[in-house]
């Protein structure tokens, strides 16, 4: 017989406070006889876990399940288990907290809980499966020109810097290794020199064409991925990148040019550059996009939820500039390093196609007919 | 440091409260080295097979000469894959663990608590350029790693994405601990129930906490602290001395501990 005198301490559970609330608006009721409520409320732990550890057990393994297999949609019947088990482990662990707070069940639980929370409120988006053909004729464009400012910028940015490289050439010609760097420094040579050399080589001499088409291609994937990451830094260095980037073009551009060498030198660049360079403008433009979100204009959001919103179209973005490059890295590798005459209305031929037909992509691509109405 | 906080405290929309510990940057650091060694063995390993690719076909006369070249130029662009795809593939395909970070029990995951999203892992791994500033030295992701109040770096601010302790989730056998040897106390129903009757629920989570751990403490602290419990309740609940003589501090609140969770009152 558990004793209740003067000595006890009073215990309030959520029932004797509701008493003590109904008291202050109704007559005071006659002493009741002790309600087993007022016990003490201390949860037999053992038998509390033996009770619901099956529960548990099913749940890591629904869990393990789904983990192993990100991309798997669980059938009807096996998410309404999880989301129930979800439920009966949350309310242990609410029960456990309030009455037991045994540390190792109680983290055990907690961690538990945290998982299957975030397998149940994960993003909805993701779910969507992805739809390659309608991303590539539809979203990627759209994006593009939902951000065309950020492109606009980034491409005159570029251009700016190529005039400024070919600028300094104009008025001081022995600068050009100054801004040549140390990996590209056989574009020293003076340009005539080099395309007799080139022109003579046998159409099947290998040696080192793929291994600095390679070196080529990852310098710039790496220059587009840094043009976006940049942006991060309010932008500032994705506008000194492009620009820099800029100047090598127009460095080199110019010394082709001055030298008499424009139709060696458009086809050359133009089969990859008609894709290559798009697609740094576009790390620039996604960039700018970043720059824009740190800065925060127009918006009362914070950083975090700014940037929950522009993720979707960052990665647009830069999966389409890593298309273009993939595609520019082909061509570099298998065509543009190969200067035979003969070929070089092909190739020029090739680059304005290409040229042409990515700017068609990106201005109309993806856009919905205008209903005949709106088209009056 | 900036007001750091050890833990992302989430409450779900069923009002469950649950804390998740954020891994610091000293083991982030360490899953890092891993990834980096890994990294590197995996190329060294790469350019291995496409060296004995190489071996294979020199001898013949045209292929030789095309594989040679083709070779180099498969070896930088796999080079630079592995290094970008590592973070990518493992994060993705092992729910924000890489070896590194299983190895050191740690796990990506969004901010808010819930599981990662490609978009994320995609993102984070790209503004690996920009935290590992200047050259490869993580300056920059440091830099932001110590000034953000959840140890995130650049990539992680960007992706909207956080990283974690992984906490045991194996559920303790209780019985052991909580069922004394011998729990004399069972002699006395009557005692029993007025020890349970003055025992604040707070006060028993007190007591399982340190029957359960016990064995985390060092002799002199358990000591001390079996003895502070068992004096705290000998006075709220006396047992006449014949049941407790000889016993020590801690067989004491065993005893306690096994009086309070060996009867179902809820």
């Amino acid at each position: 017989m558990a004793e209740t005198g003067a000595g006890s301490q009073p215990r309030i559970t959520l029932a004797v406070a509701r008493q003590k609330r109904i008291s202050r608006t109704t007559p005071p009721l006659p002493p009741q006889p002790p309600s087993p409520i007022l016990q003490p409320v201390i949860l037999d732990v053992e038998k509390f876990i033996l009770r619901e550890r099956p529960f548990w057990d099913e749940l890591a393994e629904l869990l393990r399940l789904q983990e192993n297999q990100p991309d798997r949609r669980p059938p009807l019947e096996e998410a309404k288990r999880f989301y129930y088990l979800y439920q009966r482990t949350s309310s242990d662990l609410v029960k456990l907290k309030t009455f037991a707070g045994e540390a190792e069940t109680t983290r055990f639980l907690e961690r538990l809980v945290a998982r299957s929370y975030s397998r149940l409120h994960e993003d909805g988006g993701e779910k969507v499966p992805f739809r390659p053909w309608r991303w590539l004729t539809r979203t990627f464009p759209a994006t593009f020109r939902r951000h065309w400012i950020a492109f606009a910028l980034s491409c005159g940015t570029f251009w700016i810097g190529a005039a400024f490289g070919a600028g300094a050439l104009q008025l001081d010609y022995k600068s050009k290794a100054d801004f040549i760097p140390p990996q590209f420094s056989h574009l020293n040579e003076k340009p005539s020199k080099r395309v007799e050399r080139e022109e003579k080589q046998d159409f099947d001499a290998f040696q080192g064409r793929h291994a600095f088409s390679a070196q080529l291609m990852t310098h710039n994937t790496k220059v587009t991925i840094m043009t976006m990451v940049t942006g991060f830094l309010w932008g500032i260095f994705t506008f000194i990148l492009l620009f820099y980037n800029g100047t090598l073009i127009g460095v080199v551009m110019f010394d082709y040019l001055s030298d008499g060498q424009g139709v060696f030198l458009t086809a050359w660049l133009l089969p990859h550059g008609s894709f290559e360079l798009p697609a740094i403008f576009i790390g620039g433009q996604a960039g700018l996009v970043i720059a824009r979100t740190m800065f925060g204009w127009g918006t009362n959001l914070r950083l975090r939820e700014r940037f929950a919103r522009i993720r979707g179209d960052l990665l647009t973005l830069i999966g389409g500039a890593a298309l273009l490059l993939i595609w520019a890295g082909i061509i570099e590798s298998f065509l543009s390093q190969y200067h035979d005459p003969r070929f070089y209305p092909w190739k020029i031929g090739l680059g304005a196609v290409q040229l042409t037909s990515l700017i068609l992509y990106l201005t109309l691509g993806g856009r919905r007919p205008r209903h005949p109405r709106e088209a009056l | 440091m900036l007001g750091k906080t050890t833990t992302l405290s989430i409450r779900t929309p069923e009002g469950v409260h649950f804390e998740i510990p954020i891994a610091s940057p000293f083991s982030r650091c360490l899953a890092l080295a891993v990834d980096v060694a890994i990294v590197i063995a995996l190329t060294i390993l790469l350019i291995q097979v496409i060296n004995l690719f190489g071996v294979m076909f020199s001898e013949v006369p045209v292929l030789g000469k095309v594989f040679s070249d083709f070779s180099t130029g498969a070896m930088i662009v796999l080079q630079f894959t592995v290094s970008i795809g590592y973070g990518m593939s493992t994060e993705w395909l092992w729910s924000g663990r890489t070896l590194g970070k299983r190895i050191m029990r740690l796990r990506v995951i969004d901010e808010r608590g819930l599981s990662l999203s490609l978009k994320q892992v995609i993102i984070r791994n790209l503004f690996r350029f920009l935290d590992m500033l200047p050259s490869t030295f993580y300056l920059l992701g440091g830099i932001s790693c110590a000034l953000t109040k959840r140890c995130q770096r650049l990539g992680d601010i960007a992706a909207g994405t956080l990283v974690v302790r992984e906490v045991d989730s194996t559920p303790p056998v209780l019985e052991e601990f909580v069922r004394a040897e011998k729990n004399s106390f069972a002699t006395l129903p009557h005692l029993e129930a007025r020890l349970r009757q003055r025992t604040s629920p707070e006060e028993a989570r007190l007591v399982l906490d340190a029957v359960t751990r016990r064995n985390d403490l060092t002799p002199s602290a358990r000591l001390e602290l079996f003895s502070r419990l068992a004096d705290h309740f000998r006075s709220i609940a006396e047992f006449p001395e014949e049941i407790t003589i000889g016993l020590s501090d801690e067989q004491y609140v065993r005893n306690v501990a096994a009086t309070l969770f060996h009867r179902a009152s809820v």
